[in-house]
């Protein structure tokens, strides 16, 4: 039997902001109203997406005070959970890929990710880049227009459509596309938050002596480049683009890797 | 040595197949978005900015929409859960800007609540609120201007000589932003058209006339004010009303650059085939 603690964890998170934002709309709930692109916590304190965000202001529109402070403390929260911490526990399609990636491991379909040659993975802050500069081009959020993270959310408020469709081909790439397609290799919001998981403080930290290289982390994580200090050496998972789902931890039979907070006063 | 000419050729390679990409996907996604913005058929919330702007503005968040719903006065008197509000988020398969909130009069008309719900949630800027305010700071709904209803007098059972005063009854600025206007009726001799009237500058757009008409597709109907609303523009201008008067100052004179004929009228006179 295998620890699914921060599986679990992950998913209650994922699951109970989908119902506090569908019942802000069904029931008129004053705890999590909005969506991703910008909420209101408590009916209070405004939180918006920084790039979400920083697309309009690409756009050259003079944005609302309340976006701009909500995109503020977004991203310090998300420096102290850890950059990519939004994939992992917050965003919806995480458990759309999550599961292709689940069946694809099922199914056998491959048991390594094909290096492609024009899909790398830095492909997605290419596409982050790109994003702004046809905000700016076409004066509209040029990455909110396709995105699946909020068709997928705002389907679930506010009902799918066609929309639907969107998520489906999510699934069908990450499954008999590209491993690991949509989430480790094109999406530009997460590389935005790989950006800010550079520095942030709640990090993997792995203890070499205690690791028997079993290299189970390393067929769970979906972002397997980041442990490349697996058996190596004992220091942090430093690299932006970990998610810190935790599904390593999980998954260690030796307790060689735990949750610890970054500490900058050591250096 | 070779070796690493060898590698800089590949990097050189490698960069440019990746900024070739780029400007290829640039093209592509720029063009995508480009269309899918474009929908002139949309009515927005009160207080909604200029169709280009909000369409950049709009940051998707649906809390117009959430408050439209959830306002006190949508509340099902049985149930006590909130009925469907006026404000829906384009989805996939509407045809509309993806994520951004609209209203179809004939599902539910704007109900123009006198607190506006939607308008002060918006966090963008893409409603604003001082355009729906009076002098005094206070919201006023009256000023919203979504759009304008429109007749079509053809399908109108009222031009036909029909007594219908449905769109009338239902305006909530009744005899201000529809008026009835009598006419004789000639066939009978004896009876009088009543013809509604949609006066531009205190219609709102609330669609609620839309809603109310009885004809099978509604002969008033509303559209956004970029589709139903003409410009007379500079040159045209009211000479006996003196404000308007000022706006000839903005008219520029058309200039023309090519050299006339002096010639050309009089022997237009001359030539003898006048007709």
């Amino acid at each position: 039997m295998k620890n699914i603690k921060y599986l679990l964890l992950r998913r209650v998170t994922q699951i109970g902001l989908l119902v506090l934002y569908f019942g802000a709309n069904a029931y008129g709930w004053n705890i999590l109203a909005g969506t991703f692109g910008s909420s209101l916590l408590f009916g209070t304190i405004p939180l918006a997406d920084p790039y979400t965000t920083l697309q309009v202001l690409a756009t050259g529109f003079v944005l609302g005070a309340d976006v701009l402070l909500g995109a503020l403390i977004i991203a310090f929260f998300y420096f102290i959970v850890g950059g990519r911490a939004f994939c992992s526990w917050v965003c919806p399609i995480n458990m759309v890929t999550d599961f292709a990636n689940w069946l694809r491991r099922k199914l056998k379909l491959d048991k390594n990710e094909i290096n492609y040659r024009f899909l790398k993975r830095n492909a997605r802050y290419w596409i982050m880049v790109l994003g702004l500069i046809v905000s700016a081009v076409v004066g509209i959020s040029a990455f909110e227009v396709l995105s699946p993270i909020t068709i997928m959310q705002r389907g679930i408020i506010f009902g799918f459509g066609s929309g639907i469709a969107v998520v489906l081909a999510i699934f069908l790439f990450d499954l008999f596309g590209v491993k690991n397609g949509w989430c480790g290799h094109l999406c530009p919001l997460g590389a935005s938050y790989s950006l800010l998981g550079k520095a942030s403080l709640i990090r993997v930290d792995h203890d070499h002596e205690a690791c028997t290289n079993c290299m189970e982390c390393k067929i769970v994580c979906p972002e397997n480049h980041v442990l490349h200090m697996v058996n190596k050496e004992s220091i942090m998972v430093t690299d932006g683009e970990c998610t810190n789902c935790g599904r390593c931890i999980d998954v260690c039979g030796d307790d060689a890797l735990k949750f610890s907070i970054r500490n900058y006063l050591k250096k | 040595m070779a070796n690493s000419n060898n590698n800089r050729r590949k990097f050189m390679a490698t960069t440019l197949q990746s900024v070739g990409l780029t400007a290829l996907g640039g093209l592509l996604w720029s063009g995508y978005t480009d269309e899918v913005k474009a929908s002139p058929l949309i009515l927005r919330p009160p207080g909604a900015i200029k169709e280009d702007d909000f369409t950049t503005a709009c940051i998707k968040c649906g809390l117009c929409a959430e408050a439209c719903q959830n306002r006190e006065t949508n509340l099902d008197k049985e149930t006590g859960l909130p009925k469907a509000g006026t404000l829906k988020m384009a989805k996939g398969g509407d045809h509309k800007l993806i994520g951004t909130p609209y209203f179809i009069p004939t599902e539910v008309p704007c109900y123009m609540c006198e607190d506006i719900p939607c308008v002060p949630v918006c966090p963008s800027g893409a409603l604003d609120q001082l355009s729906v305010s009076n002098n005094k700071g206070e919201l006023d709904i009256n000023k919203a201007s979504m759009g304008l209803a429109v007749v079509h007098k053809e399908s109108c059972i009222a031009y036909w000589g029909i007594q219908c005063d449905a769109c009338y009854r239902a305006c909530p600025l009744l005899g201000d932003a529809i008026t009835i206007e009598m006419h004789r009726n000639d066939r009978t001799g004896k009876h009088t058209f009543m013809l509604p009237i949609v006066h531009d500058n205190v219609c709102t757009g609330c669609g609620l006339c839309e809603q109310a008409c009885v004809t099978e597709k509604p002969a008033i109907f509303v559209l956004p004010n970029d589709v139903s609303k003409g410009v007379a523009g500079d040159h045209y201008v009211k000479g006996w009303d003196q404000k308007d008067q000022e706006r000839v100052q903005n008219a520029k004179a058309i200039e023309t650059t090519t050299e006339r004929s002096s010639q050309s009228s009089s022997d237009y006179l001359n030539s003898g085939d006048l007709y």
